[in-house]
């Protein structure tokens, strides 16, 4: 189903202009804090009425400033994930669930509870009080509880940010598989370039109230000139990859792409898994001849793309890897001393020890399928 | 001689029949006051708290009104307005059939108007305690207004409502002046607890009865006193945050 936004509105001194259409999957509204997404989640959801725009889902319209059409926004049926979980205190987990099931139409009501309560490991809380549940399992909850009230979409506000990294781990693996079984468009607003380079399918850069990119989510990230507004420190390459053989004697895992093949400590996933690996900029080291003696596992032979242009003492160097692109974090005095240029070969290093667990994805196979036509239409 | 003496002391704590009626009375006023007091209660908080028009200051003021002012006063409006020919009660008599003036139910009317302050007060500071964000949910999840009210912001405001209820019924059992000037004190009708025991104050011989009918309020508000913090305590339970 095609979600398309297109609004003008003022919030004080802040003007948020914003319009972009997406598919299906996952769409990962990025930015800064303040760049304006949870205002453009809140409205879509008609949390907040729009000074000018017009916001349609499929053939449905909900917003349409000129129209003078309104629709509340219990009649959206667009389901809307909080930060802060927002369960009903009086309520139990079940009767939580069971809310928006309650509201939503009978030909509407397509999630099986059933099968949500498994997808999401809930199972065990039913009975429960919200007080009672830990962070991790209150957002389970509320993710089950907006997939049942029958959405036409979902959208998520930084379901992750109020936890600790050991809760956020526990819930990733949920909203891929949320992401991979069911056919919801999903609208994920993220500050987090971890989060967003493994789960996106699609990338809306927003900043200070406006879109400044939309694609895939390997070309956002890759691009030069977005990095100042991508968060510089985390910024890097996404590659896609697939499991080819574990090593068990050193406890690795050897992983093939594009760009060659990759050697990293051992991950749980079955050989022939597709997955996402994120790579920083700031973890590839450059080299104009292939180095030999070296700790370094991962080294990938391509030329150089091309070059930020900055006076400043760092560069970011994109190179294209047989069609897969890696970006160098260097300083400009390397950058001279190598005399790098677009067209030059060189070969980019990767420790293995850079490439984090936490920035692997989990199976992608739904992902990749669903992500073709648009790698076909670029 | 023991024996004789429990039995006296007994029959020294024995109502007589005219005790008993204001007992009774005050209970049902004060019972009737509360609940009738209670859905205009809510909807007056609920107007106080979330509605945005012209003149709520306005309302909040006469709301609170009877809490400021002397219970003579609000008694002598209350008698001449919906008194016999004050024109809402000429109003409410003749197409209703309802009568206030010297019946029980002026009593509770008089006891209603005095507790409603308290009521509304407790309510609305439970109202504003309320997280919007919980509603807001609730409107994505397909709940319409009506909906929301009932199914979120009401039962989140129980424990104020607990509270404003107990508040208006000790109010409602205590209430003294409004109800004298506004409805007198007859025996049976529209004598209540604090009126009897004005009574036997100014007969002689009297101290007897007063001082029976003052171990009953005690009695009626500390049982009140301890319902309240049980239930506010069970509904406190159910809603704690984490």
């Amino acid at each position: 189903m095609k979600l398309a936004v297109k609004i003008r509105h003022r919030l004080g001194s802040f003007l948020l202009d914003a319009q972009f259409e997406t598919g299906g999957g996952l769409v990962a509204l990025f930015g800064r804090s303040g760049s304006g997404k949870t205002s453009v989640v809140n409205i879509i959801a008609g949390l907040i009425r729009p000074e000018h725009g017009c916001i349609s889902i499929g053939d449905v319209t909900l917003v349409d400033t000129e129209r003078n059409l309104f629709v509340p926004r219990h009649r959206r049926r667009i389901g809307y994930v909080f930060q802060e979980s927002r369960l009903f205190p009086h309520l139990t987990v079940r009767q939580n669930l069971l809310y928006g099931r309650w509201f939503a139409p009978k030909s509407e009501r397509r999630e099986d509870f059933d099968s949500v309560v498994e997808l999401l490991g809930i199972g065990g809380l039913l009975g429960r009080r919200p007080a009672g549940l830990s962070g991790g399992e209150k957002q389970r909850v509320a993710i089950g509880r907006a997939l049942l009230s029958g959405p036409r979409a979902l959208l998520m506000d930084e379901p992750l940010a109020s936890l600790d990294e050991a809760r956020k781990a526990e819930i990733l693996p949920y909203i891929e598989r949320l992401r991979d079984h069911s056919r919801l468009p999903i609208i994920y607003v993220s500050h987090s370039i971890a989060e967003v380079s493994r789960l996106a399918s699609t990338v809306v850069l927003l900043s200070e109230g406006k879109v400044v990119a939309v694609g895939p989510v390997s070309d956002v990230m890759q691009r030069l000139d977005l990095f100042p507004l991508t968060g510089r420190a985390e910024a890097g390459a996404i590659i896609e990859a697939i499991v080819e053989r574990h090593d068990n004697d050193f406890g690795l895992t050897e992983l093939s792409s594009r760009a060659g093949r990759w050697k990293l400590a051992r991950l749980e996933a079955p050989v022939g898994t597709r997955i996402r690996l994120r790579v920083r900029a700031r973890d590839v080291v450059l080299a104009r001849s292939q180095p030999s003696d070296l700790s370094t596992l991962n080294m990938m032979a391509g030329t150089v793309a091309e070059i930020s242009r900055s006076d400043g003492p760092i560069v970011d160097v994109r190179i294209n890897c047989n069609g897969e692109d890696i970006t160098a974090r260097i300083t400009r005095y390397s950058l001279d001393r190598l005399s790098l240029s677009p067209g030059v070969p060189v070969f980019a290093l990767i420790k293995s020890v850079a490439l984090e667990r936490r920035s692997l994805s989990g199976p992608i196979d739904a992902l990749a399928s669903r992500a073709e036509p648009e790698a076909s239409d670029s | 001689m023991l024996n004789a003496l429990g039995i006296s002391a007994m029959e020294w704590f024995a109502l007589n029949p005219e005790e008993w009626a204001a007992v009774r009375l005050s209970l049902k006023v004060a019972t009737v006051a509360t609940f009738v007091s209670l859905p205009i209660g809510i909807a007056t908080a609920m107007l106080l708290v979330r509605g945005r028009f012209w003149g709520r200051s306005l309302l909040d003021g006469i709301v609170m009104l009877p809490l400021i002012l002397p219970p003579v006063v609000t008694g002598y409006l209350l008698l001449i307005s919906f008194g016999r020919r004050g024109p809402i009660g000429a109003f409410l008599a003749d197409y209703f059939g309802i009568v206030f003036s010297f019946r029980w139910t002026g009593a509770a009317l008089a006891c209603g108007v005095m507790g409603f302050p308290l009521m509304v007060r407790a309510i609305r500071l439970s109202i504003e305690a309320v997280d919007c964000r919980l509603e807001e949910a609730a409107g994505t999840l397909g709940a319409n207004r009506a909906w929301v009210f009932f199914t979120v912001t009401l039962p989140l405001v129980v424990p104020g409502i607990i509270a404003g209820m107990i508040l208006c019924f000790a109010k409602a059992m205590g209430e003294f002046g409004a109800t004298i000037t506004f409805v007198s004190n007859i025996p049976g009708e529209t004598q209540t607890l604090p009126s009897a025991i004005y009574t036997f104050t100014q007969v002689p011989g009297g101290d007897a009865g007063a001082f029976r009918l003052t171990l009953i309020s005690i009695g009626i508000a500390m049982t009140a006193l301890f319902a309240s913090e049980l239930l506010a305590r069970q509904a406190k339970r159910r809603l704690e945050v984490a």
